[in-house]
């Protein structure tokens, strides 16, 4: 009988073709590879509508700034969602904290520490941090041990922290704000050059070799089915290989003739003829949410607090019966919501040099798109960090893409609001194909 | 192991391994569970019984600490047992089988097994390699055939499903093992393999509750059955001192036979006679 199942599955195996016996050897997850398929396409279209201005080292490198303040809140979504909850207040929760960090280092810091002191970036980013995570443990509370639906409590926080943004400095802007913590937002200065760049290249893809590497190595001490040796050697080869691709492209977008003249000047380098070439390289904010998301993502699935995460939202009675804290479990992720929320408005408020009590309005409804756009279910149970990243920067493509176009805001609008029906309608056809 | 032989000791000196004592709870205005009494030795088989919505799985929720009672107490080796969670009843040993599964659906065999006692690295990180192997040993033991390890059990059948949920609640050296329909689900060969379970945790000295609607069953595997009807004990008999038939008459209209004690659910008029 044990034969009998065990040549089952080898004919399962080998009738599937040579795709399907490609995606099974090398373990990838077909819809992350169907979103970044929709995603290609999108700048493909988008580079040939604009007459070749969408895939350029320049909007690139501004289309993965815009993402990141939407992306890292994105992966803090997912947690929510995965455990059946919905968060609608980030939004405001980011024009909240946005005020609150730009007024500590604009108003509230330069009364002991004059303006401009180095550590007033960090202390105004950790004040924010803080109170971010006070609200989201507020709400985290009121939603697991009181047990008010995530909806309600967070559609009242949605209107109380945007009340509250204008109430810190009843509706003034703060601006300008200091300018290490500017650095967080991007620009000119924001980035961390080309040699840098590439170091951080090579920790990754050494670090993706490493991983591969120890996982296959963990396989093999308990005798488990391996990954044949050349899917392991494709998977480290391509993933390096987009690694560097991407630092290429940050790197290829040079600074503007002005500011690489004044940063020449300013370090005694001579300027060639036809001009410097400075390069951008990774933005602050990008690293920024690159390393939001492999947090997240180890804690998602490597740690304890993660798969408890997902087993509340497959079942959050057996959750309970297998001695689950479930209520902790709860809170604890909106307080990491709110983490994210008010890192997210340090990334927004330093791209604006200032706090407005608007800022963030509306994004919560970003955050929520790019997490089910991502494949994060709305049942809960399912989703990934990176998936739900991945959703944010097509998001922001077509938003930008449509910019380039000159397309109106209300056409936008439009758009943006069909894709992301048509999105989640391809995905319940793609779960039912598969039976996910 | 050492435990289990001193669980055979204390069995021999005449104090149960649990003792559920007057438990009673009720949800709105039903009484659930009234007043029931029962207990289990190490090494002993105790059979459920009783029809549909007789208040079985709600009397053990109550030992394995889903359910808190109104009023009643637990003891474990003749002392009080403070179980109000879950987590409290997996510490005195008290694994258990939910009729319902009690699966997390969309994480593979090992995440379930392993739920809320995760194997850790020496980085506190989750050893998912060492869940696994230690998976693939047990559901060997249980079904053999079983290879999908790396799906979610939501893709599993039924059947698969419920070795899961048996191999969970015997991973951990259980003590007292609460099984409430285990086979419900299962083909013969994997009901059989089931029944040699039981018996083989018997003679390890596990006590083990056993809830299920096949009386044949029951007879087989059972030292002694406990009826109830609507949420009361109607009595408790060897199995070796009644027949099926006294049984389903219990099970049916309460009347208690000769054979068995009565409980507070026994039909009243048929002791008065
Ligand atoms: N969580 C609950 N809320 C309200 N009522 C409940 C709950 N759990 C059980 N009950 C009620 O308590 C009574 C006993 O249910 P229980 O599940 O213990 O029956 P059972 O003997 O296990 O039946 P079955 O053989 O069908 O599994 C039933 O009337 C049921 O409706
Ligand atoms: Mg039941």
């Amino acid at each position: 009988m044990a034969d009998l199942a065990a040549a089952q599955d080898r004919a399962s195996v080998t009738s599937g073709g040579m795709v399907s016996r490609f995606l099974k050897a090398t373990e990838l997850d077909t819809r992350m590879l169907g979103m970044l398929g929709a995603l290609a396409i999108i700048w493909i279209g988008f580079h040939i509508l604009s007459g070749g201005l969408f895939l350029t080292p320049r909007n690139l490198w501004n289309l993965s700034v815009q993402s990141a303040s939407v992306a890292i809140m994105s992966t803090g979504m997912v947690l929510v969602i995965v455990t059946r909850n919905i968060d609608l207040s980030v939004g405001s929760l980011l024009g909240f904290v946005g005020m609150v960090m730009g007024v500590t280092q604009a108003s509230f810091l330069p009364q002991f520490l004059g303006f401009e002191h180095p550590a007033t970036w960090i202390i105004a980013l950790a004040v924010g941090i803080a109170v971010g995570a006070m609200i989201g443990g507020l709400q985290g509370f009121i939603i697991a041990y009181l047990g008010v639906p995530a909806f309600i409590v967070t559609l009242g926080g949605l209107l109380i922290w945007r009340g509250s943004a204008w109430w810190v400095t009843s509706g003034r802007t703060v601006a300008p704000l200091d300018s290490t913590f500017r650095l967080m937002g991007g620009g000119a200065n924001g980035a961390i050059g080309a040699q840098w760049s590439w170091i951080v290249g090579i920790v990754a893809c050494v670090a993706l070799v490493l991983l591969l590497w120890m996982a296959r190595r963990q396989r093999r001490r308990f005798n488990f089915p391996l990954r044949p040796l050349w899917a392991e050697v494709f998977l480290g080869v391509v993933g390096s290989g987009f690694i560097l691709a991407c630092i290429a492209v940050v790197n290829a977008y040079p600074l503007p003739p002005a500011i690489a003249r004044r940063y020449a000047e300013d370090n005694n380098i001579p300027i060639p003829e036809g001009g410097l070439f400075i390069s951008h390289g990774i933005a602050i904010p990008v690293l920024m949410a690159v390393g939001v998301g492999v947090i997240m993502t180890f804690l998602a699935r490597r740690t304890r607090f993660g798969r408890y995460v997902f087993a509340i939202g497959g079942n959050p009675e057996a959750a309970v019966l297998a001695g689950i804290n479930t209520r902790w479990v709860m809170m604890k992720i909106f307080i990491l919501m709110g983490v994210l929320a008010a890192i997210a408005a340090a990334v927004s408020s330093a791209r604006l040099n200032a706090a407005t009590n608007a800022m963030g309005t509306l994004d919560e409804l970003l955050v929520i798109a790019a997490a089910v756009i991502g494949g994060t279910s709305l049942s809960g149970g399912v989703g990934t960090i990176a998936g739900a990243m991945i959703g944010a920067v097509l998001m922001q493509s077509i938003a930008t893409g449509m910019i380039l176009l000159g397309v109106d805001t209300p056409l936008q609008n439009i758009v943006v609001g069909v894709v992301l029906v048509v999105a989640v309608w391809l995905d319940t056809i793609y779960r039912k194909r598969v039976k996910v | 192991m050492t435990e289990i032989s001193e669980n055979t000791n204390s069995s021999a000196g005449n104090v149960p391994l649990v003792e559920l004592r007057n438990i009673s709870i009720s949800f709105g205005g039903i009484h659930a569970v009234n007043n029931a009494s029962v207990e289990l030795n190490a090494g002993e088989v105790v059979a459920l019984v009783g029809h549909n919505g007789a208040g079985k799985s709600t009397l053990i929720k109550i030992l394995s600490g889903a359910y808190k009672r109104d009023a009643g107490s637990i003891y474990v080796q003749g002392e009080e047992a403070h179980i109000a969670n879950p987590r409290d009843a997996k510490r005195y040993g008290i694994e258990t089988i939910y009729q319902t599964l009690a699966l997390a659906d969309n994480v593979d065999a090992a995440a379930n097994l392993f739920l809320g006692r995760e194997l850790r690295t020496r980085w506190g990180t989750l050893d998912d390699a060492a869940m696994e192997s230690a998976t693939r040993r047990v559901m060997g033991r249980l079904n053999p055939r079983f290879q999908r390890f790396k799906e979610p059990v939501s893709s599993l059948s039924g059947g698969q499903r419920q070795s899961v949920a048996i191999a969970r609640a015997i991973l951990f050296n259980a003590r007292i093992l609460i099984m409430d329909e285990p086979t419900a689900a299962l083909g013969p060969q994997e009901t059989a393999q089931v029944s040699d379970l039981v018996r083989q945790l018997k003679a390890d000295g596990i006590g083990i509750f056993l809830i299920s609607h096949d009386i044949h069953d029951v007879f087989d595997l059972a030292d002694r059955i406990v009826v109830m009807k609507n949420g009361q004990v109607v009595g408790t008999a060897r199995t070796s001192d009644v027949t099926e038939d006294e049984v389903l008459g219990m099970i049916i209209l309460g009347k208690c036979p000769p054979g068995a004690v009565p409980g507070p659910g026994a039909l009243q008029v048929a002791t008065a006679a």
